[in-house]
């Protein structure tokens, strides 16, 4: 990433801050932390961290789509609840280690994207958000159809199946918690890659205007079928392992639009869309909002579609828009700047 | 006669289709808004409808005539304090602030009336039937509601242009700064237009409890029917949108008779179909 001018000045692209070294500093801190959460944190503990990081990670891949790539979709309940029947499918009928069976779905799930994305693809803006809702639909209506997975009322994993991932049942909370972590972790890892790469170059330049993107040579359909296709690859790996945690798989359970994609838009708006950090704060707020309101039932389902209106109508960046633009924050090295500097002869 | 009986009752469900998507084409067609709580609307005057039916102890099809009032007064609220915030060039903050809606007034519902499956009973007319030829016949009921599809579209169809108030819609929809120049106040037109979908979002809400159960889950189904149709007619046609609904309703009649479980999806079925291979649908009016 050097080129040399006339001068005989260096330029080089460099990433991050003094806030991002503050920031991944803490973010090595607190992963230490995290994996070692069996040792400090009982069932209960494993089971909620475990689910916020399914959040995180499905908020993280939607903010991706629907942040830098401007695919806003309300359907990826439908590569949620694919990649847990695939899993499904591929353990009970296959005889695959469930283990083994959340990569293959994702890789199966991604390959069935490839055509959706086809079609999807011809509705802009609002009917591309709509119409892949009805794919997610259909994807529902086909599952409940499989009498061999239970038809509507979905089925479970069986005993033998779950044993053979490891023999006690503490040493498989630990190993599922574990794979919850890694795959955070992973999501999140792939995302500052990918950003960090000419295609996030691409990616911003067609979040900021397609038409300028379009003219400095980025194909701009390619790159969001990419990015569609590698986001259902996470996806259906994030749905996979939900519900092999569940061990029970049901048609309106793995396809639900509430669950998989209200929940996950509103967590993405309420921190931030549009930066790695957004999802992240908005699954922290939606945890604590639910540990502490969740008694209310339905009342705090609508106290939360109202916090999400509130914030896009207040302030449309989010909690961690605020941040940035109040300190400078920033936690992952994204940040392009062009570092000019000499070129001495004290190198040689 | 099977065949003909299934179509035909596709074709007068049809009907019900058609209204779910008038409703959301004029605000698409309008303020390029599409409301995720559109199905969750029709939902909430089937129940607007309920308790007005209670109270006063009149019947649905009169209730009308407290209903869309009272819904289109809903609308303007809604567009005035809510949705006029949100357009713009951004296609996020509509659809957020809409979905969020959307799961204010399905949970809503679900406090104030609970998740049991409610109808409202419209006496014998519920029941009549009229025989057409030899074992075909048509329900009173169904029949009407198709010609009030009919008559709803038609009526959308002579507001939009013929009269000054479309002139207005279709303005603003061409050009919003120039129409604020000749001194139309676009959040006043668009207020309108909601106030409008609403309206119509009220006959169809009480067609709908009049005819099926209706609990508070049911909104969205509604929604993506409605969406089916305004796709499968072609954007900005309104007549384009009923012969969608038409064939939305024949694709789902025509599943439901080869195996119940089908209904639904020999619906979604044609969507796509038509999706593949004419995007823009049948009757196109408007590029986007």
């Amino acid at each position: 990433m050097s080129a040399k001018t006339s001068a005989g000045k260096g330029v080089r692209v460099a990433f991050g801050s003094r806030w991002s070294h503050v920031g991944t500093a803490l973010c090595a801190v607190s992963l230490i932390a995290l994996a070692a959460a069996p040792f400090w944190g009982g069932r209960d503990d494993l089971q909620l961290l475990s689910e916020i990081y399914a959040y995180v990670a499905l908020a993280s891949l939607w903010n991706l789509l629907a942040g830098y790539a401007g695919l806003v979709s309300v359907g990826q309940q439908a590569y949620v609840g694919l990649g847990a029947y695939i899993l499904f499918a591929l353990a009970i009928l296959g005889g695959v280690s469930p283990l083994w069976a959340i990569p293959l779905s994702g890789v199966i799930s991604a390959a069935i994207a490839i055509p959706v994305a086809a079609l999807v693809f011809r509705l802009r803006g609002h009917y591309f958000a709509i119409g892949t809702w009805i794919v997610a639909e259909v994807f529902r209506l086909l599952a409940s159809q499989v009498s061999l997975l239970g038809g509507g009322s979905g089925t479970s994993l069986l005993a033998a199946v779950v044993i053979g991932m490891a023999p006690t049942r503490q040493l498989r909370d630990f190993l599922l918690y574990w794979i919850a972590l890694a795959l955070v972790v992973v999501v999140l890892a792939t995302i500052v890659l990918l950003l960090r790469s000419r295609y996030g170059l691409a990616l911003k330049a067609i979040r900021d205007s397609e038409l300028a993107a379009t003219c400095n040579g980025i194909d701009v359909r390619r790159t969001k079928v990419l990015v569609y296709i590698v986001t259902a690859f996470g996806t259906a790996m994030v749905g996979a392992l939900i519900f092999l945690q569940k061990l029970r798989v049901s048609p309106d359970a793995a396809f639900s639009v509430n669950d998989w994609t209200a929940f996950v838009i509103f967590i993405t708006v309420i921190g931030g869309i549009g930066r790695i950090e957004g999802p992240i704060i908005g699954t922290i707020v939606f945890f604590v909002l639910r540990q502490t309101l969740a008694d209310l039932g339905t009342i705090y389902l609508m106290m939360l579609g109202l916090v999400a209106i509130l914030v896009m109508l207040t302030t449309p960046k989010g909690l961690w828009g605020l941040l940035v633009e109040r300190f400078g924050w920033q936690v992952f090295p994204l940040e392009r700047k062009v570092v000019f500097e000499e070129r001495s002869a004290a190198r040689e | 006669m099977d065949w003909v009986n299934v179509i035909l009752q596709g074709v007068l469900v049809g009907g019900l289709y058609a209204m779910f998507a008038a409703g959301l084409s004029l605000i698409f067609g309008v303020m390029r808004l599409v409301n995720i709580a559109h199905g969750d609307l029709i939902v909430m005057a089937a129940y607007v409808a309920l308790v007005v039916t209670q109270t006063l102890g009149i019947g649905p099809l009169t209730s009308l005539i407290l209903v869309v009032p009272i819904m289109a007064v809903i609308g303007y609220a809604l567009q005035w304090f809510v949705l006029n915030r949100t357009l713009g060039d951004d296609l996020l903050p509509p659809l957020l602030v809409t979905f969020g809606l959307s799961v204010i007034i399905q949970n809503g519902l679900l406090t104030l009336f609970t998740a049991d499956s409610l109808k409202l009973q419209s006496g014998d007319i519920e029941v009549a039937t009229i025989r057409l030829v030899e074992g075909v016949y048509v329900g009173v009921l169904p029949l009407l509601q198709f010609v009030v599809a009919v008559a709803v579209i038609a009526g959308l169809q002579f507001v939009f242009y013929r009269t000054a108030l479309g002139r207005a819609f279709r303005a603003t929809a061409d050009d919003p700064a120039v129409a604020q120049l000749m001194g139309l106040d676009n959040r006043h037109v668009f207020a309108l237009a909601m106030a409008l979908s609403l309206a119509v979002v009220a006959i169809t809400g009480v067609f709908l409890a009049v005819r099926a159960n209706f609990d508070p889950s049911q909104g969205p189904a509604r929604l993506i029917y409605g969406f089916e149709a305004v796709i499968i007619g072609g954007l900005g046609s309104l007549w384009g949108t009923l012969a969608g609904g038409l064939i939305l309703g024949v694709a789902q009649a025509i599943g439901a008779h080869i195996n119940p479980g089908w209904q639904i999806l020999a619906g979604h079925i044609a969507f796509l179909f038509v999706l593949a291979v004419r995007p823009q649908g049948l009757f196109p009016k408007v590029r986007t």
